[in-house]
C-alpha cells in the first residue's frame, strides 16, 4: 500500500510539474504581450512620421495582408487538430498536422519577407522615416516569432518521431499550441492597427 | 491549463472558432476594400471585430474559460490587459497631446 501511495504521490508530482511549467510559460507570454503592445503604442504614435517618404497607401497591399491572415489563421486551426490527435494519442496523426502547420507557418514568413525585400528595394527600407522604424519593428518581431515558432514545430516533429507522445513530449507540445495560437492573436492586432487603417 | 476534461478540445470546437474568426476577420477586410463608409466607422468596425476576435482566439484555441481554466492564469491575463491599457493609453495620451501643445 505503501508504494502504491508513493507511486501516486509521484503521479501528482509529475502532474504538477507539468501544470507549473504551463503556467509560467503562460505568464512569458503575457510579457511578450507586453512587449508588442509598446510596439504598437509606439508605430501607433509614430503614425504620421513619413518623413517626405513613402506613406501607408502607397505601401501596403489589402491582397497581400488577406493572404498572410488566412495562411496564418489556417495554421492555428490545423496546430487545434494536432493538439486533438495528441489528446487522442495518435502520433503519426499529431507529425501530419504538425508538418501542415509548419508549412503554413513558413508560407507566412515567406509572403512577409517577399513584402519587406520589395519595401526595402523600393527605398522604404526601416531607414527611410520613423513611421517605416516603427513598422518594421513591431511586424519584424512578429515575424521572427512566427520564424521561431516554425522552428520549435520542426523540432517537436523530430521528438515525436524519436520519443513518441511521452508525458514531457506532451507538455511542450501543449506549450508549443499556446504559443502559436497568441501570435495569430498578434496578427489580428497587426492587421486591424497597421495594415487596415493604414490603406483607408 | 491543463483541464482533462474536453470543454474545447473538440473537433467541432476549433472548427467553429476558425469559421467565426474567418467571418470577423472577412467583415473588416471588405469594410477597407469597398469603402462603404466613412473612415471613422471603418475604423470602428475594424476595431470592434478586432476585440471580438481576440475573445474568440481566446476561449476556441487558448481554452480559457472561468470554468476550468486555473485562476493564476486568469489574474496573469487580467493583469497584463490592465498593463497593456496603462502602457498604450497612456503613450498616446501623452503622445497625442504632445503633438496638440507643440502645434
Amino acid at each position: 500500500m505503501s508504494v502504491e501511495a508513493t507511486a501516486h504521490g509521484a503521479v501528482h508530482g509529475e502532474q504538477a510539474k507539468y501544470e507549473d511549467r504551463e503556467f509560467g510559460f503562460w505568464v512569458y507570454l503575457m510579457t511578450d504581450s507586453l512587449i508588442f503592445a509598446l510596439a504598437f503604442a509606439t508605430y501607433v504614435v509614430m503614425i504620421q512620421n513619413y518623413s517626405d517618404g513613402p506613406t501607408q497607401k502607397d505601401l501596403f497591399s489589402l491582397g497581400h495582408t488577406a493572404g498572410e491572415t488566412f495562411l496564418l489563421l489556417t495554421s492555428t486551426l490545423t496546430f487545434g487538430f494536432a493538439s486533438l490527435a495528441m489528446r487522442a494519442g495518435q502520433a503519426s496523426r499529431v507529425m501530419l498536422w504538425l508538418a501542415v502547420t509548419m508549412i503554413l507557418g513558413v508560407g507566412f514568413v515567406g509572403m512577409e519577407l517577399a513584402e519587406f525585400s520589395g519595401m526595402i528595394a523600393a527605398g522604404a527600407g526601416p531607414d527611410r522615416s520613423g513611421m517605416l522604424t516603427a513598422f518594421f519593428t513591431l511586424v519584424g518581431t512578429h515575424g521572427v516569432h512566427v520564424t521561431l515558432g516554425s522552428l520549435g514545430i520542426f523540432v517537436m516533429i523530430c521528438q515525436v518521431a524519436v520519443k513518441g507522445l511521452t508525458r514531457p513530449v506532451r507538455s511542450r507540445l501543449t506549450r508549443l499550441a499556446m504559443f502559436w495560437h497568441f501570435l495569430d492573436i498578434v496578427w489580428i492586432g497587426i492587421f486591424s492597427v497597421v495594415y487596415l487603417p493604414g490603406i483607408l | 491549463m491543463s483541464n482533462s476534461n474536453a470543454g474545447t478540445h473538440t473537433l467541432s470546437s476549433y472548427l467553429t472558432g476558425y469559421v467565426i474568426a474567418l467571418v470577423l476577420t472577412a467583415i473588416p477586410f471588405a469594410f477597407a476594400w469597398a469603402g462603404w463608409f466613412s473612415v471613422r466607422t471603418t475604423l470602428l468596425v475594424v476595431a470592434l471585430t478586432a476585440i471580438v476576435q481576440v475573445v474568440v482566439h481566446l476561449v476556441y484555441f487558448l481554452h480559457i474559460n472561468y470554468r476550468t481554466t486555473a485562476k493564476e492564469n486568469l489574474l496573469a491575463l487580467a493583469f497584463a490587459g490592465v498593463l497593456i491599457f496603462l502602457m498604450i493609453g497612456g503613450t498616446l495620451w501623452i503622445m497625442f497631446d504632445l503633438h496638440y501643445q507643440m502645434m
